[in-house]
């Protein structure tokens, strides 16, 4: 089973790489474009085919190590 | 006094602290790799300045998991003194030894520069070769060094006197200009609830003797010496 794990920050925790995109995206004409948050995108096999079991371990991945909570949030798929 | 300086793979100033102990204030020190599990019975511990495991992940995130952690962990609960600098202080916030966060630089640069700190509260076992309020000049070299916690932890940290060094102009005002990083609240180093814990981004082994131009950093470990009663 394949973990597809998103972490960002949090919402209202300053981005400055979002804000420079952002910045880069308004010069080039994307005047529209807002909020811009950059995160990271990781890809984890899971050696399980109980899909729970697969779940908690991944959310334990996240909390222990993937995700500092402090400052970021995390969302995953299983597929 | 014996001190211990973790070595992670990456740390890049742990000769620049053994220096410093060793052949400025003539202590013993010890360099203990990573991958040990015992403290060697040191009086202290610093963890180092670097880039442990290339900064993967986000810093001090995988570091905080070596062996040697749960030895440092023990250590500090027991009330032994720690010192993270720079990369240290994020792996001893990463280990939960030190509430909060660090954010990438406000700018986005690496910032490599002597910046201006206040000695906040220099009545802890790290300053108190300081006078309250005195300014030290101490270089910063850093891309993750904007501090972050929430305002609750914050509020409590002001109130038990935890924020111990704060970004500050030459004159000493803590002023949004003067803070290199984005900092919160200008903060440039805390300690623990404790009070046996300090974290700081600025390098004081860079500048502790005379040849260096600069000495400042040294009243840092000279404070450690006088609270470990250490005659040098």
């Amino acid at each position: 089973m394949k973990a597809k794990i998103h972490v960002t920050l949090k919402q209202g925790i300053l981005d400055p790489q979002g804000k420079a995109i952002e910045h880069a995206l308004d010069s080039l004409g994307f005047t529209n474009a807002a909020n811009v948050r950059v995160g990271k995108y990781m890809e984890v096999d899971v050696q399980e085919t109980d899909k729970a079991k697969a779940d908690a371990q991944v959310k334990q991945m996240c909390e222990k190590l993937l995700a500092n909570t402090i400052i970021e949030e995390y969302r995953y798929e299983l597929v | 006094m014996n001190v211990g300086v973790i070595v992670f793979p990456g740390s890049n100033c742990d000769h620049d602290c053994q220096h410093v102990f060793q052949h400025v204030l003539g202590q013993s020190v010890q360099m203990i790799w990573h991958k040990e599990t015992s403290l060697k019975g040191v009086d202290a511990v610093i963890l180092p300045g670097g880039f442990s495991y290339g900064d993967y992940l986000r810093t001090g995130a995988i570091a905080r998991f070596s062996p040697v952690m749960g030895a440092v962990k023990a250590f500090a609960k027991d009330g032994g003194a720690v010192i993270g600098i720079c990369n240290g202080f994020q792996i001893l916030l990463e280990a939960g030894l030190l509430p909060g966060a660090m954010l990438r630089n406000k700018s986005l640069h690496f910032i490599c520069k002597d910046v201006h700190v206040r000695v906040e509260n220099a009545a802890t076992a790290f300053t108190e070769a300081c006078e309250p309020g005195q300014v030290l000049k101490i270089p910063v070299a850093h891309a993750d060094g904007n501090y972050y916690t929430d305002p609750v932890t914050l509020a409590a940290m002001q109130a038990n006197a935890q924020v111990v060094l704060r970004y500050c102009t030459p004159e000493g005002k803590v002023t949004p200009e003067a803070n290199p990083n984005g900092s919160l609240d200008n903060i440039a180093g805390i300690i623990n609830s404790e009070g046996n814990v300090l974290g700081m981004m600025p390098h004081p082994e860079r500048c502790a003797e005379d040849i260096l131009g600069n000495k400042d950093g040294k009243l840092i470990f000279q404070s450690l010496l006088k609270a470990m009663k250490v005659k040098v």
